[in-house]
C-alpha cells in the first residue's frame, strides 16, 4: 500500500502527500523517500494530509522535524487538510523536538581509545590500591581499638559468620577433598605398583594432603563462597546506603561488618582444613584398600610411624592466612561498590578471582619459607 | 458513555493468612486520569501489580482492554504488553544501559523503524518529560531521584501506550517538580489520549489531576468516583485523606 507521493516542481515546490497512515508500522517503508527528499532544497514545500487517517506520536514527529528542516533552509512549508485532532499531536511534536546535533555524545577515537583505557586502567589500580591501604590502615585502627574495649566487639555476629562462611561450607568441602583424595590415590597407585612400592601410598597421600592439597582446596572453595558473598552482601549494602545509615548513628561499618567476617574466617579456616585432611586421607584409604589391598588399620598404623606431625601443623598454619585474605579482600572490595547493580557483579568477580589469587601466591610464599628454613 | 477499559471485579488478595483486599471492585473507564489512594500498607500498590500481572492474586477477576488477567494466551498477553506502560517508583532504569538507549529499547525491540527515528522518537520523549539535554548519555547511576523519574516516565511514554501506569510519580520530588510532573501528566494524558492510572498519595496531584478515583480503606473500596463527590461524605477516613478540605 503507497501512503506517500512526493511531487517535485522545477527545484521550487515539492508537494508532499501523505495517504492512509503515518504510525511506528509504516515509516519502515517510506522512510528512504523522506530522507531523499530532506536533503534537497526548494522555496515552497506543501505537506498534504488531506487523505491521511491514522498520525501517531513517531509520525507526527516525522512531519514535525520534516518541516522544521526545510524551514532551517528558508523554504515556506505549508501544511494542509490536517484534522484538529492531528493538529495538536503535531504541535506538541513540534514544540517537543529535539534534534540530534543538540546533545554532545563523547565518541570514541578508535586510536586514542585503547590508550585512554590503559591510562584509566593504570590509574584505577592506583586508586584502588591506595583506598586497600587506607581500608586496611582503618580495619588495624579498629582492631586494635577493639582489643581495648574487647565487650564492644561484635561476638554474636562472628559466630552467625562462623555458621554462615565455616560450619555450612563442610559438606562442599568434604564432597572436593574427598574426590581430590581418591583422584591422587588412584593415579598414584598405578605407578607404584609398577615399583611393588604400595605402601608407600600411605606417605604420599597423608603427607601431599597435610600439607598443600587440603589447606589449599579449603581455601578455594571458600574464596569461592564467602569472598564473593560478603563483596555482594556489602555492595548491596552500599548501594541501599544502609552502610550510610550505619556512619551516620555512629556504628563503624569495620567493627560491625568487616571485624567479625574476618575474625570468622580466620577461626573457621584451620578447622576446616583439618576436616578437609581428614576426608581427603579417607579417599585415598578406600582406593588404597580397593586397589592396592592396604588394609585400613594398616594405613592407619604406617601413617602413625612415618608421616611426621609437622606436616599437619604446617598446613594448619597456613590457614589463618587464608582465611585473613579471603575475608580481607571480600569486604574491601564490597566497599568499593558504588552505584549501580552493575557494579556489584563486575566486584563480586574481581574479589573471588582476587581472592583466589593471592590464596594460591601465600601459598607459594609459605611453602618456599618453610623450605628455606627446613620444616 | 466511554467504555470500561481496566475492570476489577470481586478481588481478593491475601498473603497467607494475612488479608489485604477483600472482594474489591473498581472500573477504569478509556480516557481518564484514575487514582488508587489508600493509607501506607493498605495494598495500593499490590492491587496495581496485579493489574499488570507482576503478582496473583487470591480470587476474582481483572479485565484489561477487555481480556481477563489469568486466562490469555503467550499473544494476547504480549500484545497487551505493547499496550501499557509502567513508571516504578524509583524509575527502575536499567543500569548498564545509558538514558537514550533506555528510552530507545522498547522501539528496538517491538517496531521495525529506521536507526534515526527511534533516536528522534526518543530524545523527543526525554524533552517531552523535562529531561536537560545534558543527560541524555548518562547513566542510570548519575542521575538524581527527579531525573531518575523523568527518564523513565519517557521511557514509558516510548511506545505511545494505550494505558500508562504511575506508582507514586511525584514522591521523592520537589513542591515544584512534583506540580510540574503533575501537569505534564495532564497534558501528556490529554495530547497522546492516554487512560492513566496513579497510585499516589500526594494532594496536589489528587486536586489537579485526577478524574476519578478509589480510596482502599480496611480492604475494603470505601469509596469510588469524584472528587466532587467525595466531598459530599463524611466518613473521618475521607476527610483523613482530602485534608485539604480544611485547609
Amino acid at each position: 500500500m503507497n501512503n506517500l507521493d512526493i511531487i517535485e516542481e522545477d527545484n521550487k515546490k515539492c508537494i508532499i502527500k501523505i495517504y492512509n497512515q503515518l504510525n511506528k508500522k509504516s515509516i519502515y517503508s517510506i522512510y528512504p523517500r523522506i530522507k531523499k527528499i530532506k536533503e534537497k532544497t526548494f522555496s515552497l514545500v506543501k505537506i498534504d494530509c488531506t487523505d491521511l487517517k491514522s498520525l501517531d506520536y513517531a509520525g507526527a514527529l516525522l512531519l514535525a522535524d520534516l518541516s522544521a528542516s526545510f524551514c532551517e533552509k528558508n523554504s515556506s512549508v505549508v501544511v494542509v487538510g490536517m484534522s484538529a485532532d492531528f493538529k495538536s499531536i503535531m504541535l506538541f511534536a513540534r514544540k517537543n523536538l529535539r534534534q540530534k546535533s543538540e546533545v554532545k555524545e563523547i565518541k570514541e577515537n578508535f586510536f586514542i581509545s585503547p590508550l585512554i583505557k590503559l591510562g584509566k586502567t593504570i590509574l584505577d589500580s592506583i586508586d584502588s590500591f591506595i583506598f586497600f591501604l587506607s581500608f586496611l590502615g582503618e580495619s588495624i585502627l579498629r582492631l586494635f581499638r577493639t582489643l581495648l574495649t574487647p565487650w564492644k566487639f561484635r561476638y554474636k555476629a562472628t559466630a552467625v559468620h562462623i555458621e554462615k562462611s565455616g560450619a555450612l561450607a563442610l559438606p562442599i568441602v568434604a564432597l572436593t577433598s574427598f574426590l581430590v583424595g581418591v583422584v591422587i590415590a588412584y593415579q598414584s597407585a598405578e605407578q607404584l605398583a609398577k615399583f611393588g612400592a604400595n605402601i608407600y601410598i600411605v606417605e604420599m597421600v597423608c603427607i601431599s594432603m597435610f600439607r598443600e592439597i587440603a589447606p589449599l582446596l579449603a581455601a578455594i572453595v571458600i574464596a569461592g563462597r564467602s569472598a564473593s558473598s560478603y563483596t555482594a552482601e556489602i555492595g548491596t549494602m552500599k548501594i541501599t546506603e544502609e552502610i550510610d545509615a550505619m556512619r551516620s548513628m555512629g556504628f563503624d561499618p569495620i567493627v560491625f561488618l568487616v571485624l567479625p567476617r574476618i575474625f570468622a574466617l580466620v577461626i573457621a579456616m584451620p578447622l576446616i582444613v583439618f576436616f578437609a585432611d581428614i576426608v581427603g586421607i579417607m579417599g585415598g584409604m578406600i582406593v588404597a584398600n580397593s586397589n592396592l589391598g592396604i588394609s585400613y588399620t594398616e594405613f592407619i598404623a604406617r601413617a602413625r610411624d612415618v608421616v611426621e606431625l609437622k606436616h599437619v601443623l604446617v598446613g594448619l598454619f597456613k590457614a589463618p592466612f587464608f582465611g585473613l585474605l579471603i575475608a580481607t579482600i571480600g569486604c574491601f572490595r564490597g566497599f568499593q561498590v558504588t552505584g549501580s547493580t552493575e557494579s556489584i557483579g563486575r566486584y563480586t568477580t574481581i574479589s573471588v578471582v582476587n581472592a583466589i589469587f593471592w590464596v594460591i601466591a601465600c601459598d607459594a610464599l609459605i611453602s618456599v619459607i618453610l623450605t628455606e628454613i627446613g620444616i | 458513555m466511554s467504555k470500561t477499559i481496566i475492570e476489577v471485579k470481586n478481588l481478593t488478595t491475601a498473603f497467607g493468612k494475612k488479608v489485604v483486599h477483600d472482594k474489591i471492585s473498581i472500573s477504569v473507564k478509556e480516557g481518564e486520569i484514575y487514582g488508587i489512594l489508600g493509607g501506607s500498607g493498605s495494598g495500593k500498590t499490590t492491587l496495581l501489580r496485579e493489574i499488570i500481572m507482576l503478582q496473583k492474586f487470591k480470587s476474582g477477576s481483572i479485565r484489561v482492554l477487555g481480556k481477563e488477567i489469568g486466562k490469555m494466551s503467550y499473544n494476547d498477553i504480549m500484545e497487551l504488553k505493547k499496550n501499557w506502560s509502567v513508571l516504578f517508583q524509583f524509575g527502575a532504569l536499567y543500569s548498564s544501559l545509558n538514558v537514550l538507549e533506555n528510552v530507545s529499547i522498547p522501539l528496538i525491540e517491538y517496531t521495525n523503524l529506521p536507526k534515526d527515528v527511534i533516536t528522534e522518537i526518543a530524545l523527543s520523549k526525554l524533552k517531552m518529560s523535562g529531561l536537560k539535554k545534558e543527560a541524555t548519555y548518562l547513566f542510570p547511576s548519575e542521575l538524581s531521584g527527579g531525573m531518575k523519574k523523568r527518564a523513565a516516565l519517557a521511557r514509558a511514554l516510548a511506545m505511545d501506550p494505550k494505558i500508562l501506569f504511575l506508582d507514586e510519580p511525584t514522591s521523592g520530588l520537589d513542591p515544584v517538580g512534583a506540580e510540574n510532573f503533575d501537569r505534564l501528566i495532564k497534558e501528556i494524558a490529554t495530547l497522546l489520549k492516554l487512560t492513566v492510572v496513579i497510585v499516589t498519595h500526594d494532594l496536589h496531584t489528587i486536586e489537579h489531576v485526577l478524574d476519578r478515583f478509589c480510596i482502599i480503606y480496611n480492604k475494603k473500596i470505601l469509596f469510588e468516583g469524584t472528587l466532587q463527590e467525595a466531598k459530599q461524605y463524611k466518613h473521618y477516613a475521607i476527610r483523613e485523606f482530602l485534608k485539604f478540605e480544611r485547609q
